[in-house]
């Protein structure tokens, strides 16, 4: 293994992310607030207690993975497109690093990020809720994998994408919305019949479902369900990474 | 000895059908400076990356040092370092950040002093905490070549190292190709600039087409396809050749002063002597005499014509 070269590539990532530190950490942060502030202060203060959590703290668990799913997908994207866009990618593709290292690198730098992230929107939101987390483990076990698992789709998108619309456009249209109807503000049984079982094909509904009861073992999915789907996510990426780095598709003509 | 680079029967032919390469064979030894010469399009870019490991080759082998580029990926990329073509640089990062980035990444433990080498051989030390996007053209070229020197190379590819770079900032880094020769390194460059093959080369590879044309040492290159010429200034003008000098290759310019003899300097007798005794035997006098070598790009152009 080329340890100094997946360092590298890295500590590179993670000092661009420290060059955009307001853009990268701030926003989210402040983004995160609002919500908490408009959906757990001003309306929650109406809603019940959602299968005995208060609404606010009801909201945290989704709100996190929002954050999570979009910071991953949109890092990890840029990571690997900007190198392509400007062409500082000749290093790494004549350098003596393997396809697997180039990822770990870039999808490590990029779930350590949303890590992070994730970790300051807990604190910012202990100061809102009350929170309790009931399996401390579990809740990190779905923090970190679901950070890898969409940092590694938003590699994917970033050698995909051939503009900057492209890179957009997924986080934009595929991600927020999946997230908004996974259940991130709602309990699935507040949904008519039909929509609960339309919910059901959405991928996310199964992340957020295994994260809340992580916190308070309320679920709308039995939780092995969920660190199953997690499992199959990540499969689909890794096989779609596999298949790109073996084609050089995008990256080596 | 074994030839350090061995490129056999290599083809490319890209996605959109433009064949780049069409079997070339080229061996290139320790130490040298090689020069590929070629008009754009001819396939340089294209060699030089496939060596490096950017392209993937179509059909055909290449070995470094006996490994395979494919199959030894990992030994023969950190035997080399690469000075790309266009200026792609980080924009936000520093020189010394950018030339450390490019040593780990190619899997050696840091070693600042040698970036202090590297940077200041360059003429890069006062600038190692400057953010690259602050840098000239020509301090953004030096850049890529410290880049490519981070991590000891003992191959260097420059992909037309001077393009856009002002006259000194060119003899500078001519300078600088042979300090690493000096130190054993195997220089490859392409250039548009014959000047430039010719002022560094050891040797010369002309490629056209996705085909090399030749290569030779650049010396026999220009004593094999080389003429010379004698450039004799006429005291009278001649309105005409007289008889007496038909044999000769002579040409007369439009004004009738200047007589030009033309003779390959490969030939045992180069006809010097015999057209100096009949010129004097004509009482044609001249005032003065010059001889002119055809250059590397005189040779060049014929040779990329004749492809044609």
């Amino acid at each position: 293994m080329n340890f100094y070269g997946m360092w590298a590539i890295y500590r590179f990532e993670m000092a661009r992310w420290a060059r955009t530190l307001f853009q990268s950490l701030v926003s989210p942060v402040i983004s995160t607030t609002l919500y908490f502030v408009v959906f757990g202060a001003a309306i929650g203060s109406r809603i019940a207690h959602v299968e005995g959590v208060s609404y606010g703290a009801f909201l945290v668990p989704g709100l996190l993975m929002l954050s999570l799913l979009t910071q991953s997908v949109t890092n990890a994207a840029f990571g690997i497109y900007f190198p392509r866009f400007v062409g500082t990618i000749y290093e790494i593709l004549s350098a003596p690093v393997s396809y697997l290292e180039v990822v770990l690198a870039y999808v490590g730098a990029a779930a350590t990020k949303s890590i992070v992230l994730g970790l300051i929107i807990l604190a910012t939101a202990s100061v809102f809720v009350p929170l309790k987390i009931a399996h401390p483990l579990a809740m990190a076990f779905f923090l970190v994998l679901t950070a890898f698992t969409f940092s590694l789709l938003g590699f994917i998108i970033g050698i995909w994408a051939d503009n900057f619309e492209k890179l957009q456009i997924v986080p934009l249209l595929v991600i927020t919305p999946l997230v908004f109807l996974g259940g991130s503000f709602y309990s699935v049984d507040m949904l008519p019949p039909f929509w609960q079982k339309v919910t059901l094909l959405n991928p996310v509904l199964y992340l957020i479902s295994g994260f809340r009861w992580s916190f308070y073992e309320i679920s709308d999915v039995p939780v092995g369900v969920s660190i199953a789907m997690i499992g199959v996510f990540l499969s689909v990426c890794l096989a779609i990474v596999w298949w790109m780095f073996r084609t050089g598709y995008r990256l080596k003509s | 000895m074994a030839p350090l680079i061995e490129i056999k029967n290599l083809a490319k032919t890209y996605g959109n059908g433009f064949t780049a390469l069409k079997g070339v064979d080229l061996t290139i030894d320790k130490g040298e400076i090689l020069a590929l010469l070629g008009p754009n399009g001819a396939g340089k870019t294209t060699l030089i990356s496939i060596v490096c490991g950017i392209v993937n080759a179509t059909s055909g082998s290449v070995s470094v040092a006996g490994h395979d580029i494919v199959r030894d990926y990992r030994r023969t990329r950190g035997m080399i370092g690469l000075v790309p073509q266009e200026l792609t640089t980080d924009a936000f990062e520093t020189v010394w950040a950018t030339a450390s980035f490019s040593r780990g990444l190619f899997g050696l433990a840091p070693n600042p002093a040698h970036i202090e080498k590297v940077l200041k051989t360059l003429s890069l030390w006062d600038k190692k905490d400057s953010r690259i996007m602050t840098l000239s053209g020509g301090m953004k070229r030096r850049v890529l070549i410290a880049k490519a020197l981070a991590h000891e190379p003992q191959i260097l590819f420059l992909d037309e190292p001077t393009a856009g770079v002002d006259v000194s900032l060119r003899k500078d880094m001519w300078n600088t190709v042979r300090e690493l020769r000096e130190s054993g390194v195997t220089v490859i460059l392409t250039t548009h600039y014959i000047e430039e093959a010719e002022e560094m080369a050891d040797r010369v590879g002309v490629i056209n087409n996705g085909e090399i044309i030749v290569v030779e040492e650049k010396a026999e290159l220009m004593r094999k396809l080389g003429k010379k010429e004698v450039v004799l200034t006429l005291n009278k003008p001649l309105k005409s050749l007289p008889k007496a000098l038909a044999g000769f290759d002579l040409t007369l310019t439009e004004d009738g002063s200047k007589l030009a003899y033309a003779y390959a300097t490969t030939g045992k007798r180069t006809g010097i002597t015999r057209l100096l005794d009949t010129l004097a035997a004509q009482n044609i006098t001249f005032s003065d005499l010059d001889t002119v070598q055809s250059s590397l790009e005189d040779i060049f152009v014929s040779l990329v014509e004749d492809g044609r």
